[in-house]
């Protein structure tokens, strides 16, 4: 008997009934139900000869009350029946690198999809380290959703490329389609956005998030039909140009579902209290400007409105955003779940007021402008808090007096046990800090420190940070995502896999000393799944220790290393489930594989890789 | 600093010096491939060898041709590397940094009635005024008295004034510290006779 461990819960009853035939069925692969796309399982002559005493249906029915697809992908593997019921009960689908599988083999394999999240590019092209033109563009996977799911409903998109034909595609070959989702996409334009404004009638969400667009003006907004009342979702944030306020205000008032509205710069003040006054549910908002000289009564009108915004819990925005208008929110600030004010250059004083008006704080995003001070408040004022990202105003500044240090890092760690996640940018640290940081919040997940100087060593003792990373791995033990930064030897890695044991996700620049550091990651971290590496003596032997491992990973990143072209070669030989890619960089000796990127796939190598991607 | 970045890292591709003021380089989208950028292709020759993350102990054979570079580069204070520290463009690009205030504080001089010279603070530092009156006590070893609205500073002989934007002497301590903070020019001290006055001639 199979064990399957399920993450969701099920109806309890479904549960017991399900388990109770379990136990019964004799897995005889005679007897087993094959489905075609028109039969109805019901009516199939096979179900009295199948050893499961219920049809399919009770199967399907206990499999549609699973959401996670990593449960599904386990409960898949058990047996042709479950594999079956578990393929007809998908709708969502979740393809974390798009081409690890081809839009053929998943039409295949799932008949009854509404929702779809894609992943494309690696992490990495986010800073600007994967040319353009590399691939992941979507639109392939359109056409084969216009055939095979026509009553898709959602789309979320993450580091993908499309087009304004592949939007204007989207938008009208799905008469039911609701929710779309960009985020870190590029090659499309506001032209794009029109055409979804205009033919998607049922629209429930517009979600664009952070993405290399071409901004034509702000008229897409103003193609929304009058009759749209649908939206329960906008963000069209970082978009920089004007949209007409008009229609905005009017589309405000129609959606009374709204819950999740941010807009964009062009909004000012006053005019955010308007749209505020027509949407007091909201849940989340983003504001536009922060800025404006109001009246005394325009102040007022604004932090009424504020105040009567009684369910948010979400607040982004704030661009330039000064001591001077930031009491408005005092009153909203008290259900305050999530406060996002990393584009906003608050100094320390300013965000301990705020803080001080959100006990209830759970997530907070702030820019290194507040200072170690500002860190300060946040560790007495926010008890409750578990995720702290503090980003740089200025990163290349290389002036130590600017930013947080790790007196910053430790205040926070004093006042919120319950810290779990963090993003750290700084510019000093040391393995003291980090260790008392892991002791006072040993329940990390994600572990993100960056020292901003490359190779930076422990300020105080000048030694390398390896004991601080070693601190990390060994306190944490639901460590899941680690990115390690500063003077890093070999010993940091032996501390990863000799302890790292739930290690998902690991991001290493300018670290480690030899090839040993990565091959003791490889064999030591049983649940990596993505490993990605830059500028790092790392070479074949490591690269190649790791040749059984990469394909229970999704993938591996290796650029600026010491990797050759043979050693990528014999990986792509060895390992025909591999896709191995390498892109040169223009000068560098035809022998050294610069960028590497490395990961398992059933669809064969790439076939619209660009001429500077060498599949090998 | 320039030469420990230089000599760190391997395949600085897309090295780039940023320009002074403007950091227009800092702001442009580079990609993984080099450009036609002059400053870059020297860059890139001479820091191919090296990959090891120690900056310290560097010692590698084209230090002639690195210490060249850093004769290029070290005027424009410091160089790039592509895509660090690890920041999204989107992020690099809309940061609406309020430069000078942000980074450079507010510096006023602050002089005292019968000392040999005059010093400097930087407003910025505080966030109300009994912060600032206590450094000022500190820095000029004397005793400010009590504010109050209707006396001003009772209790020693001395008074904290400033010269607002319009150049008239204010006494410190009547106006939100916000709004002191963007009007205030100057800070005097101001001693004995003058400092009754202030309080109480209103």
């Amino acid at each position: 008997m199979q064990v399957v461990w399920l993450s969701s819960s099920l109806a309890l009853r479904d549960l017991q009934a399900f388990i109770l035939h379990s136990c019964s069925m004799q897995m005889d692969p005679k007897l087993k139900k094959t489905k075609d796309s028109s039969s109805n399982s019901a009516n199939s002559p096979d179900s009295t000869h199948s050893s499961f005493p219920f049809p399919d249906e009770v199967l399907e029915r206990v499999l549609s009350l699973l959401h996670s697809h990593k449960d599904r992908s386990s409960v898949s593997l058990v047996c042709k029946d479950w594999y079956n019921a578990e393929r007809w009960t998908r709708t969502k689908l979740f393809i974390g690198n798009c081409y690890s599988v081809s839009p053929e083999i998943v039409a295949r394999r799932f008949p009854r999809i509404k929702s779809v999240t894609l992943k494309g590019k690696p992490r990495f092209s986010d800073f600007n380290l994967v040319p353009q033109y590399w691939g992941a563009d979507v639109h392939s996977w359109l056409v084969m959703f216009a055939k095979v799911y026509p009553f898709l409903e959602e789309l979320r998109l993450k580091r993908m490329t499309l087009s304004d034909e592949s939007l204007k595609f989207l938008a009208t070959s799905f008469p039911g389609f609701k929710a779309l989702s960009l985020l870190s996409c590029d090659g499309f334009s506001t032209d794009g956005l029109k055409a979804i404004a205009t033919h998607c009638k049922n629209l429930t969400e517009l979600d664009i998030q952070e993405n290399g667009i071409d901004d034509f003006g702000g008229g897409w907004l103003s193609s929304f039909s009058e009759n749209c009342s649908s939206l329960e979702v906008l963000n069209f944030a970082s978009l920089s140009s004007d949209v007409s306020f008009d229609a905005l205000e009017k589309l405000v008032r129609r959606c009374k579902s709204l819950r999740i509205l941010k807009v964009n710069k062009s909004i000012s003040l006053d005019q955010l209290q308007q749209l505020l006054v027509h949407a007091p549910q909201l849940i989340e908002l983003g504001t536009g400007s922060f800025q404006q000289e109001l009246t005394p009564w325009q102040y007022e009108d604004l932090e009424t409105a504020f105040s009567n915004c009684k369910n948010l819990q979400a607040l982004s925005g704030l661009w330039e955003a000064t001591s001077l208008h930031l009491p408005v929110l005092y009153a909203a600030c008290a259900s305050l779940t999530f406060l996002n004010l990393s584009y906003a250059a608050l100094q320390s004083g300013e965000l301990a007021k705020l803080v001080a008006h959100s006990p209830n704080l759970r997530r907070l995003w702030v820019l290194d402008t507040v200072g170690d001070k500002g860190l300060e408040a946040v560790g007495s004022s926010c008890p409750l808090l578990e995720e702290l990202r503090v980003f740089p105003a200025d990163p290349y500044e290389l002036d130590l007096h600017h930013g947080v240090t790790e007196a910053g890092f430790l205040a926070v760690s004093h006042g919120c046990r319950k810290l779990h996640y963090v993003l750290y940018f700084c510019r000093q640290m040391t393995n003291a800090a980090v260790a008392t940081i892991v002791l006072n919040c040993p329940d990390f997940t994600h572990f993100r420190l960056c020292i901003m100087n490359p190779g930076e060593p422990d300020y105080l003792t000048n030694e390398p940070m390896d004991e601080a990373f070693g601190a990390v791995v060994k306190t944490c033990t639901n460590l899941r995502r680690l990115a390690v930064s500063g003077l890093l030897t070999d010993l940091t890695f032996k501390y990863i896999g000799k302890y790292a044991k739930n290690l998902e996700t690991l991001s290493v620049a300018f670290a480690g000393s030899s090839d040993r550091g990565m091959q003791c990651v490889l064999q030591g971290c049983p649940k990596l799944r993505k490993l990605e590496i830059r500028d790092s003596p790392f070479g074949n032997a490591a690269l190649l220790s790791g040749v059984e491992k990469y394909e229970t990973m999704r993938s591996l990143w290796m650029s600026a290393c010491n990797v050759t072209m043979s050693a990528c070669r014999l990986l792509a030989k060895d390992m025909p489930r591999l896709n191995v890619e390498v892109m040169r960089d223009e000068g560098s000796d035809d022998r050294q594989a610069d960028k590497v990127y490395v990961y398992r796939s059933v669809a064969g190598p790439r076939r619209d890789a660009p001429p500077f991607v060498l599949s090998l | 600093m320039v030469t420990l970045i230089l000599r760190s890292f391997g395949k600085m591709k897309g090295v780039m010096a940023c320009e002074h003021d403007l950091n227009l380089k800092a702001t442009e989208l580079r990609l993984g491939l080099p450009g036609t950028d002059e400053s870059e292709k020297h860059l890139v020759s001479n820091a191919k060898n090296n990959k090891r993350a120690l900056p310290e102990s560097v010692q590698d054979s084209g230090s002639n041709a690195n210490s060249e570079a850093k004769q290029e580069i070290a005027p424009a204070s410091k160089a790039q590397i592509v895509g660090w520290p690890p920041v999204r463009s989107y992020r690099k690009n809309n940061l609406q940094m309020k430069k000078t205030e942000a980074e450079t504080g507010i510096y006023v001089k602050v002089s005292m009635d019968g000392a040999p010279y005059l010093r400097k603070i930087d407003l910025k530092v505080y966030n109300k005024y009994p912060q600032l009156l206590k450094a000022l006590e500190i820095m000029f070893k004397l005793t400010i008295g009590d504010y109050s609205e209707r006396e001003g500073y009772k209790g020693s002989e001395y008074a904290p004034a400033y010269e607002d934007k319009d150049g008239d002497l204010m006494l410190v301590g009547d106006v939100p510290w916000d709004m002191f903070i963007s009007s205030c020019k100057r800070l005097r001290i101001i001693k004995g006779s003058e400092a009754r006055d202030l309080g109480c001639g209103m």
